[in-house]
C-alpha cells in the first residue's frame, strides 16, 4: 500500500520506512490489522510523521539560534495531512503547495538533509539556497514548490493538471492551499477552468481554521464545503488529524482522478500547533491558549496513531522510543549536514535568472551581471566582481 | 517573399511553431471560435483543433497562471492577452511566478512561455485601454520583452520568443495589425537582442521601439526636408537589450532622442538614457532627450488624446533641441 521508501542520504533509514511494503510473504506484519493497514505500514506512517515533527522542531531550534533566517512557517500539528495525502501518490505525480511546505516536500521525496540545507540557505539545499523555507523545489520527485503568495500556486497547479491532460498522461496533481486562499480570485478562476477542462487535480485545503490571525469564519460568507459547488466540483471533508482516514481517502481519490473522475475539492480539517510563522506566538489575540492546548492534547495526529497502535498491542514503548531515536538522528544529521554545507558561491548570483542567455544583447542592466561589461567602466561592482564580471559570460545557461 | 499584414505575420509565426512542436499551444480570450479579438489567430482552431487553440474564460489571473504552470511542466504556451492592459490582473503570475521560478528553483524549473497581445494606445479608447505596458514587464529580471514594429519582425521575433526557454512578452501594436510588409515565406527567426537600424542618417539618433518606430520614421522624413538626417534605431528587443547598437549610433551622431509610447517616469527611455550617459558620456554633444506620452492618464476627447500621445512633431522638436 505504501510506496517504495526512500533512503536518507546518510543511509539511515527514516524510522521504519525501509521495511514498509517489503517481505510481504514471510513477515507476520503483512496481515492487515487496522483499517486495511499492516503493522509495518502503520509503523511506517508513524515514523514518517515523526520525521516531520522532529524536522520542524529542529528547524525551530535552528531558527532560534540564527541558522535560519527570513520567514519560516512550521507544519507542526498538520503532519497527518502531509503523510496521508502525499505518501499514497506515485513518484511522478505532482505536488504543489504554499509556503508552509517543509513536510510536504519531505513527504514527496526531498530528503531531510536537502530540505534543512535549503532552510539554512546553503548550496546543498534542494533549491541551492536561492529559495529558502518558502520555496523548496525538486522537480525530479514531482515537488513543484513552495510558493509565497497566498493562492498564487493554485493556477500553477491547475496548469500542471492541464499539461498532464494535454499530453494524455496518467499522472495527477495535488494542489495544496491554506484555508484563507479560497477567498482569492485565483482559487475561483482555477476551479472554474479545472471543471470546464476536466483536469486531473485534487485541490486540498489545509484547513487549520486561521489565515494568519484571522479565523476563516470571520471573513468567509459560506462554509468551506460550499466553495467548490458553484463549479460543480465534488467537495469532500476529511479529518486531517487521522492519518489513516486521510491516507485511505487519498489513496482512493488519487486513483479515481487518475481514472478520469475530474477535479476534486478536499476540505482537510487540521490545526496548527505553532504560530503562523516564527514571529507569531503560539496563542495570542486571535486564539486562546486553552483552544490550542486542547488541540495539542486531543488532536495530535502522531499521538492519535501512537495511542491506537499501543491500544491494539501493535507498538511497544520500547519500539516507539527506538523509532523516535532513529528519527531524531535523521533530523540531527540533517541539521549537521546543513550547517556543514557551504554558502552559495557569490559568482553564481546571476545564474538561473534566465534559462537561456541569448547570444545577442544584454539581459542584465546593472553593469555587473553577465554581459554587463560597461564601456569605460560603470560605478558599482560588488560580489559579482565589478564591471565586466561576465563570470563566464553566457555560462548562466544551465537549462537542459 | 509575400506581402502580409502584421496580423497575418503573427499568425504565420504561431503556425510555423505549432507545426514544428506539439508542445506549443495558444490560449486566451476569443482566440479560437472568434478567430481572435483582433483576428490574429484566424483559422487556427480549424487547423489545430481545440486541444491546442483554446478559448479561455475571462480570467486573466487564472489562465495566465494556468499557462505558467503548464510551462513549468514542459509545455510551451502562447498566452494571449486581448490587450496587455488586461494583463495587470495577471501580473502576480507574470512577476511572482513566471519570472522567478527558474531562479527560486535553482535552475530546475524553466518557464518557456510567451505572453502576447497589443500594448499602447489605439484611437479614443481612453484611459484604461490605452497604456504602454512595457515597463511593468521589463522591470523584473527573469522576463524578456520584444516589440515588433513590422510584419517581418513580427513573424521572426514571435517565432524566436516561442522557442526561447524563458518567459517572453511579445508586445504588439493594435494600430499595426493592418500594416503590410514583405515577409519571407520560409521558416526563420529573428534572434532576441538584435536591434535594427531602420533608417541611417548620421546627424541625430532617434532610438525607439514598437509602434513608435513608424512615428520616428515620419519625424526623420520631416527633418530631412531641412537637411537633417536622422538614424532611426528600432530596438526590437528591450530585454535583452542591444547595447552595442545603441552605443554605435550614439558614437556616430553624438546626439540622441528616445521616443516611446509610455509614460516618462521609470520608463524604457529612462533606462536607455541612463545607459547612454553611463557608457557613452564622452560621445555626447548634448543631453539625451525623451519624447513620451504626456504624464497623464489617456484622455478620451480627440484633441486631448492627440495632445497626450507622442507624435512626430514632438520628435522633430526634441531633435532640434539636441542639434
Amino acid at each position: 500500500m505504501l510506496q517504495a521508501t526512500r533512503e536518507t542520504e546518510s543511509g539511515v533509514a527514516n524510522g521504519d520506512r525501509s521495511s514498509a511494503g517489503g517481505d510481504a510473504d514471510d513477515a507476520p506484519g503483512d496481515v492487515a490489522v487496522i483499517e486495511g493497514f499492516t503493522r509495518e505500514e502503520l509503523h511506517a506512517l508513524l515514523a514518517e510523521m515523526l520525521v516531520y515533527r522532529r524536522f520542524e522542531e529542529k528547524a525551530e531550534e535552528s531558527y532560534a539560534i540564527g541558522r535560519i533566517g527570513g520567514f519560516c512557517h512550521l507544519h507542526i500539528g498538520q503532519e497527518g495531512l502531509a503523510a496521508g495525502a502525499i505518501r499514497p501518490l506515485r513518484e511522478d505525480d505532482l505536488v504543489i503547495t504554499a509556503y508552509r511546505d517543509h513536510t510536504q516536500a519531505i513527504a514527496k521525496g526531498i530528503t531531510p538533509r536537502a530540505a534543512m540545507a535549503e532552510l539554512y540557505g546553503r548550496v546543498d539545499g534542494c533549491s541551492g539556497g536561492r529559495g529558502g523555507s518558502m520555496h523548496l523545489f525538486d522537480a525530479t520527485v514531482g515537488f513543484m514548490g513552495g510558493h509565497g503568495i497566498v493562492g498564487g500556486q493554485i493556477p500553477l497547479g491547475t496548469g500542471l493538471g492541464w499539461a498532464i491532460r494535454y499530453r494524455g498522461d496518467d499522472q495527477i496533481c495535488v494542489c495544496f492551499m491554506g484555508d484563507a486562499a479560497v477567498n482569492q480570485g485565483a482559487f475561483l478562476e482555477s476551479l472554474n477552468m479545472a471543471a470546464i477542462w476536466h483536469l486531473p487535480v485534487i485541490y486540498v485545503v489545509e484547513n487549520n481554521e486561521y489565515g494568519m490571525g484571522t479565523a476563516f469564519s470571520r471573513v468567509s460568507a459560506t462554509e468551506m464545503e460550499a466553495r467548490s459547488g458553484a463549479y460543480g466540483i465534488p467537495a469532500h471533508t476529511v479529518n486531517g488529524q487521522d492519518v489513516l482516514e486521510t491516507y485511505r481517502f487519498f489513496a482512493d481519490m488519487a486513483e479515481r482522478v487518475r481514472g478520469g473522475a475530474g477535479p476534486q475539492f478536499v476540505n482537510a480539517e487540521t490545526y496548527r500547533f505553532r504560530g503562523h510563522s516564527m514571529s507569531d506566538p503560539v496563542s495570542g489575540t486571535y486564539r486562546s491558549k486553552e483552544e490550542v492546548e486542547s488541540h495539542v492534547q486531543e488532536q495530535d495526529p502522531i499521538k492519535l496513531l501512537r495511542d491506537r497502535l499501543m491500544a491494539a498491542d501493535l507498538l511497544t514503548q520500547a519500539e516507539l522510543e527506538a523509532m523516535d531515536g532513529e528519527v531524531r538522528a535523521v533530523c540531527e544529521d540533517a541539521a549537521e549536514f546543513a550547517d556543514a554545507s557551504p554558502l552559495p558561491d557569490p559568482s553564481t548570483l546571476y545564474d538561473h535568472v534566465y534559462a537561456e542567455i541569448n547570444e545577442h544583447g544584454r539581459l542584465f542592466l546593472d553593469g555587473r551581471g553577465p554581459g554587463g561589461a560597461a564601456r569605460g567602466g560603470t560605478p558599482g561592482g560588488g560580489p559579482a566582481g565589478g564591471p565586466g564580471a561576465a563570470a563566464g559570460g553566457p555560462g548562466g545557461s544551465a537549462h537542459g | 517573399m509575400a506581402e502580409l499584414t502584421y496580423r497575418d505575420a503573427l499568425n504565420a509565426a504561431m503556425c510555423q511553431e505549432m507545426d514544428r512542436d506539439d508542445s506549443v499551444f495558444l490560449m486566451g480570450e476569443e482566440v479560437a471560435e472568434y478567430d481572435g479579438a483582433y483576428k490574429v489567430s484566424r483559422g487556427m482552431l480549424a487547423r489545430y483543433g481545440d486541444r491546442r487553440v483554446v478559448d479561455s474564460p475571462i480570467s486573466e489571473l487564472g489562465f495566465a497562471g494556468l499557462c505558467v504552470g503548464a510551462a513549468t511542466a514542459g509545455l510551451r504556451p502562447i498566452c494571449e492577452f486581448m490587450t496587455f492592459n488586461f494583463s495587470f490582473l495577471a501580473l502576480d503570475q507574470v512577476i511572482n511566478n513566471a519570472a522567478k521560478m527558474f531562479y527560486m528553483s535553482n535552475g530546475q524549473i524553466s518557464v518557456p512561455i510567451v505572453f502576447r497581445g497589443p500594448t499602447g494606445a489605439a484611437l479614443q479608447l481612453s484611459a484604461q485601454h490605452s497604456q504602454a505596458c512595457e515597463t511593468y514587464y521589463v522591470h523584473a529580471p527573469g522576463v524578456k520583452l520584444v516589440t515588433p514594429a513590422t510584419p517581418a519582425d513580427a513573424k521572426g521575433l514571435l517565432a524566436a520568443a516561442i522557442r526561447d526557454d524563458d518567459p517572453v512578452a511579445v508586445m504588439e501594436g493594435e494600430l499595426l495589425y493592418n500594416v503590410r510588409g514583405e515577409v519571407p515565406d520560409e521558416e526563420y527567426v529573428i534572434p532576441l537582442g538584435v536591434a535594427d537600424l531602420k533608417r541611417s542618417g548620421g546627424d541625430v539618433s532617434i532610438i525607439t521601439h514598437g509602434k513608435m518606430v513608424h512615428v520616428a520614421l515620419q519625424a526623420a522624413t520631416m527633418l530631412a526636408r531641412d537637411g537633417i538626417e536622422a538614424d532611426v534605431l528600432d530596438l526590437r528587443s528591450i530585454r535583452p537589450l542591444d547595447v552595442d547598437a545603441i552605443l554605435e549610433t550614439v558614437a556616430r551622431t553624438n546626439r540622441a532622442v528616445y521616443l516611446e509610447e509610455g509614460w516618462p517616469f521609470a520608463g524604457v527611455g529612462a533606462q536607455i538614457v541612463a545607459l547612454i550617459q553611463e557608457e557613452a558620456f564622452d560621445d555626447l554633444d548634448a543631453p539625451v532627450m525623451r519624447v513620451t506620452q504626456a504624464d497623464v492618464p489617456m484622455p478620451y476627447a480627440k484633441n486631448l488624446e492627440q495632445l497626450a500621445k507622442p507624435g512626430a512633431r514632438g520628435v522633430v522638436e526634441a531633435c532640434r533641441r539636441v542639434l
